[in-house]
């Protein structure tokens, strides 16, 4: 049985802002089909007693002191925009209002 | 041909400090060198001529005025395109970012101009540091020197083919999963994964944040551990570096000592799947330790078979989460804002137009482990197998001083070959994967030529934590014996460009 339809990719694509392709969708779903399939093993000897990493090193939260220190100028920072406006990023509209 | 570019960092960066040679002139031969063979090789992305010209006479005018110069000053380097340079294009081989000038420099980065290296230019890398073959790159593939047929290895083939075919005698390069030690593996030279947190990951564009660890390439192991030493070390900007001295690399490569060792050879790396060839050579390597005087053990580690599995649930995971931040808004490619759309469409049109093929599915593979539902049976038990593996390096090191395996379980592969069999793709980090799970220290060295084909076959030495020194001791002991059993660097052997 195959854990990954093509409805599946669909969803999966939307989730992660994907705008696929019918054709796609055929050819990922059964990429990640078989993906899947082979990574599946790690259920096999991950059991309940077994604490998970996250991380390979022991770090808890790393703090710096709370000062000012230099940073980019809004110049910088908008350089690489697709599009700017009064020293902001410009993005097309946000909510779901019709145009 | 300039004789420049067959020399070492080492010895260009003594040549350099007592004036011998301008780095002007060891800039310029490899420049030439550039472009006389890389239209063929492909290693660089971008390469920055006049930059690299200007900063060797910064060198230059620096020792003139008698300022005392570090052992790299004025040697060239080529610099994997995912870290941040300011004066340089930084495309992660993705269109997404084609043409992006970032605002800061990576802390890498900063840390070769301090030290006074010559970034010649951006090598290539498959898109977003995914993949084993640099065919995964936007701009198309890298071949390997060896063979212009056969893959560099990835993802920093760039970075290894630019060293391999004497474009440059030192490159930058980032592992996640293998990244640098398969692409030295198999175009015959060195690579180096410090352990995680020992370089820092600011400004480097992020794959896989709890893995993505930057090291160096070179010729051989004394190289290596120079650039190693330059670049590495605590860095405030990333929060996971690690405030500890650096482990003495460049003493360690000095030394190359293995007697009274103890090499532990770990026995799941093997039999079905590796190439003849490559047991073969591993073999001579486990044999050249014993006459060196070290004693070699075979140590189980029976979680090592789960780490591909558990790699391609965790990277995945990360990297979805992490290539989020590619929306069209703030840097990079937008698609489709006619001003009817809004911004969800235009992100997902954008995503769709600026991402290729692997990192669409890898993405989506992430987006699928760390659904609900789906979580604790892949991502959860991912993170177990995580634990697993640690714990089998931790009993290893109790009783052994390093680990040992073949890089790779095959020499490169013909280009096309694996282009579009995900699967088949990931085997070629079957080897080096539990390192980057765990965080230690791991190096490859060449080690011969597969008999079938005559192609490198990389050594991989495992240390532990911070226990980067003792891969360069072992990796110098190693080297210097096998060059002097193959009558010079096993690079010699490869057929002019």
């Amino acid at each position: 049985m195959s854990a990954i339809t093509r409805e599946e990719v669909a969803h999966l694509a939307r989730l992660s802002r994907l705008a696929l392709a019918d054709e796609e969708l055929d050819h990922f779903a059964a990429q990640l089909d078989q993906i899947v399939g082979a990574v599946a093993r790690v259920a096999e000897v991950a059991t309940a007693d077994i604490p998970p990493s996250s991380h390979a090193l022991p770090l808890t939260n790393v703090f710096r002191p709370d000062v000012v220190a230099p940073s980019l100028t809004p110049e910088q920072a908008l350089s690489g925009a697709p599009a700017v406006e009064d020293d902001r990023f410009r993005v097309p509209r946000i909510l779901g209002e019709e145009a | 041909m300039s004789e420049l570019i067959k020399k070492t960092a080492a010895e260009l960066g003594s040549l350099i400090a007592s004036g011998e040679v301008s780095a002007v002139e060891v800039t310029q031969a490899h420049l030439d060198r550039i472009a006389a063979v890389d239209d063929r090789v492909h290693a660089f992305l971008h390469v920055g001529a006049e930059s690299a010209l200007a900063q060797a006479a910064a060198v230059d005018a620096k020792r003139a005025a008698g300022a005392e110069l570090g052992p790299l000053a004025g040697v060239p380097i080529a610099h994997k395109d995912v870290f941040t340079t300011t004066d340089m294009p930084t495309t992660a081989g993705s269109k997404i970012l084609e043409g992006w000038r970032p605002p800061y420099d990576a802390t890498v980065t900063r840390r070769l101009r301090e030290a006074g290296l010559v970034i010649l230019g951006k090598t290539n890398l498959d898109e977003f540091a995914m993949g084993s073959s640099t065919e995964n790159s936007a701009y198309g593939p890298t071949c390997n020197p060896w063979d212009l047929t056969r893959i560099p290895g990835g993802s920093s083939g760039g970075a290894s083919a630019s060293v391999a075919a004497y474009e440059a005698p030192l490159s930058t390069g980032t592992d996640t999963g293998g990244s640098i030690r398969q692409p030295a593996a198999v175009t015959g030279i060195v690579g180096m994964k410090p352990t995680y947190g020992g370089s820092s990951r600011y400004g480097l564009i992020a794959f896989a944040s709890s893995l993505d660890t930057p090291g160096p390439f070179a010729r051989n192991v004394l190289d290596a551990a120079l650039l190693h030493e330059a670049f590495s070390g605590h860095d405030p900007m990333d929060s996971t570096s690690i405030d500890q001295p650096v482990p003495s690399v460049v003493e360690a490569a000095r030394q190359g000592d293995v007697a009274g060792l103890t090499v532990g050879v770990v026995k799941e790396f093997g039999g079905d799947g590796y190439q003849p060839g490559v047991l073969a050579r591993f073999q001579e390597a486990v044999e050249l330790l014993e006459s060196l005087g070290a004693k070699v053990v075979e140590v189980s580690c029976p979680s090592f078979t789960y780490a591909l599995p558990a790699y391609y649930l965790i990277a995945p995971s990360e990297c979805s989460s992490n290539l989020a931040r590619f929306d069209a808004m703030r840097y990079g490619l937008r698609v489709g804002d006619d001003g009817t759309r809004s911004a969800e469409e235009v992100m997902a049109l954008t995503r769709a137009a600026g991402f290729g093929p692997e990192v669409k599915r890898r993405i989506m593979l992430g987006t699928y482990a760390l659904s609900s539902g789906y979580y604790d049976a892949y991502y959860g038990s991912a993170q177990k197998v995580r634990t697993l593996i640690s714990r089998d390096f931790e009993a290893a090191f109790q009783h052994v001083d390093v680990l040992i395996s073949p890089t790779t379980p095959t020499t490169a592969f013909p280009i096309g070959e694996r282009a579009d069999d995900p699967m088949a793709m990931y085997l070629a980090d079957l080897c080096t994967i539990p390192s980057n799970l765990a965080g230690n220290a791991a190096l490859s060295v060449p080690c011969g030529l597969a008999d079938e084909d005559g192609l490198p076959v990389g050594l991989q030495i495992m240390a532990p934590v911070l226990g980067d020194d003792r891969c360069y001791r072992v990796g110098a002991a190693v080297e210097r014996a096998f060059e002097a059993r193959w009558g010079g660097p096993l690079l010699s052997k490869a057929p002019a460009l």
